[in-house]
């Protein structure tokens, strides 16, 4: 069995004090945006200004830890410049690399700033190693980050075929997972999260409590009613409860959260080189929280692999910031290919 | 853990949802008021609350049985007693609110277990919550504050200064 020099644990910042915690507690790269729709945690009042930037690199890099900015949404030709003058700043920043989506983007990024590190976004949906190797060829990417659609072994087999780093998403809130591409949210406000960062925009989201339960509307159309001591989700379509067949059920999907912690052992035997935490949206308390169980449970993983455990304490945990009502371990664990 | 000091988990006596809402809640509120003015343009810095600039907000402190109405403009926070749906209404627990506010939870996790409720003007709720958690505050040392918060430590100064009071001073 070969363990790999490095798994490294990438975890979000909305902000600078989230940047700190998760630097404080043991993340190896921070990933973070500006504020406009370059990337796709476009929110109100989140992200990143050029000062914020600056200290959260000056903080990172002082303790030997990486920044990675998300520029991964789609620029249209009318407003393309913001995109490239993104780059530009992230690079200005002295970043260590940018996570991009856009084709065009990486050109533009790989010929104006040839030792800018790349990563693809899964925004990118990239879920073969064809695809993979070609941008590697094309633009030089170092690292691609893949789409959660695949099962642990097909993981394995992307990462026998490439010598792309591969980075995996291992904690936080899933989505349909037609990343890059999803038109729920599009469909019911108006605003694309690919293109302009924001899937339910703050904007379009009402909750009332209601002697029924708390609804919760998008646009005003009503996509989920929660009983008193019911879990809540994201007040995203996708999560929504729907009448189908004189049946009302989650008829998308439910709303669960991704957690791959027992497998550590297996991501790291197969070579993941980064396990990625969900969350740019949430709260310092959350990126303090889930980085810390995550930096102890990667270290004993690399210390003893073979008698790994998750611990009771890291799941409570874990489960407590979670979304919805229990978590998953996604598509990696599959039996069907 | 990093963390030394973590707010234990309660909820206030059922007495006090039962009676709060009997009780004046414009006392409540101008304590509320009076702090936040306090903290206004030191901890909390004013320009990431123009959003808030003529809003109303509503605060329900569930288990207190206390809805707190207050205002923000140009001068600062006020009381507000105007009962119309506020444009801004949080509710929660006494707990929940004063983790938030130790950044100890996260609002999602809080909103999840369904401890925390938004109602109104979400873009402006998440705004100003984003803001706030985006301001970079002076960090305490986790070692100073258990040093001084320690049940020990506050034992041992308060017979410490129980002696002193008890030796004569000549």
């Amino acid at each position: 069995m070969t363990t790999p020099a490095s798994i490294e644990l990438v975890c979000p910042a909305g902000g600078l004090p989230a940047l700190k915690a998760a630097v404080d507690h043991g993340a190896d790269c921070v990933y973070a945006g500006f504020r406009d729709e370059t990337n796709a945690r476009n929110f109100n009042g989140l992200n990143f200004d050029d000062k914020a930037l600056a200290e959260g690199v000056k903080y990172a890099h002082a303790r030997k830890a990486k920044v990675l900015i998300a520029l991964n949404t789609f620029p249209q030709a009318s407003n393309w410049s913001r995109w490239t003058a993104a780059v530009d700043r992230a690079a200005g920043h002295g970043v260590d690399a940018v996570i991009l989506a856009d084709m065009g983007l990486m050109d533009y990024a790989a010929k104006k700033h040839p030792n800018l590190r790349l990563h693809l976004s899964v925004q990118g949906s990239a879920t073969n190693y064809e695809a993979i190797n070609f941008y590697r060829e094309r633009f030089g990417i170092q690292r691609a980050v893949l789409p959660r659609v695949l099962s642990l072994a097909q993981v394995e087999q992307v990462i026998k075929n490439t010598p792309v780093e591969i980075e995996i998403f291992g904690f936080g809130g899933l989505c349909v997972m037609v990343e890059g591409r999803c038109a729920l949210s599009a469909y019911a406000t108006g605003t694309s999260p690919n293109c302009q960062g924001a899937c339910s925009p703050a904007k379009s989201v009402r909750w009332e409590q209601t002697p029924q339960g708390m609804e919760t509307r998008l646009n005003g159309i009503l996509i989920d009613k929660f009983a008193d001591g019911e879990r809540a989700g994201y007040p995203t379509l996708c999560k929504g409860r729907f009448e189908v067949d004189d049946e009302t059920y989650y008829a998308i999907e439910e709303p669960t959260s991704l957690n791959t912690i027992e497998m550590l052992p297996e991501l790291l035997r197969i070579g993941v080189r980064a396990i990625k935490i969900e969350g740019r949206q949430r709260s310092p308390a959350y990126v303090a929280q889930v980085t810390q169980v995550w930096r102890e449970a990667i270290d004993a993983c690399k210390r003893d692999a073979t008698h790994f455990a998750p611990k009771a304490a890291w799941m409570a945990e874990l489960n407590k910031v979670s979304e919805g009502q229990s978590h998953t371990l996604g598509a990696y664990y599959r039996p069907w290919k | 853990m990093n963390r030394t000091f973590t707010l234990p988990a309660f909820i206030l006596p059922a007495v006090f949802a039962r009676l709060g809402p009997k009780l004046p809640q414009l006392p409540p509120t101008l304590a509320l008021v009076a702090a936040l003015n306090a903290a206004l343009g030191r901890l909390l810095p004013r320009e990431p609350l123009e959003p808030l600039l003529g809003k109303r907000v509503t605060i329900k402190v569930l288990d207190a049985g206390m809805t707190l109405r207050f205002a923000y403009g140009e001068r600062g926070f006020r009381p507000s007693f105007d009962t119309a749906p506020a444009d801004l209404a949080m509710s929660a627990r006494a707990r929940d609110f004063l983790a938030l506010l130790l950044r100890e939870e996260d609002p999602d996790t809080l909103f999840f277990s369904r401890r925390l409720l938004m109602e109104g003007d979400t873009a402006l709720g998440l705004q100003v919550k984003n803001t706030l958690d985006g301001i970079d505050l002076p960090r305490l040392d986790p070692a100073t504050l258990k040093s001084h918060l320690a049940p020990t430590a506050l034992l041992e100064r308060f017979v410490a200064r129980l002696a002193q009071r008890a030796v004569p001073h000549h």
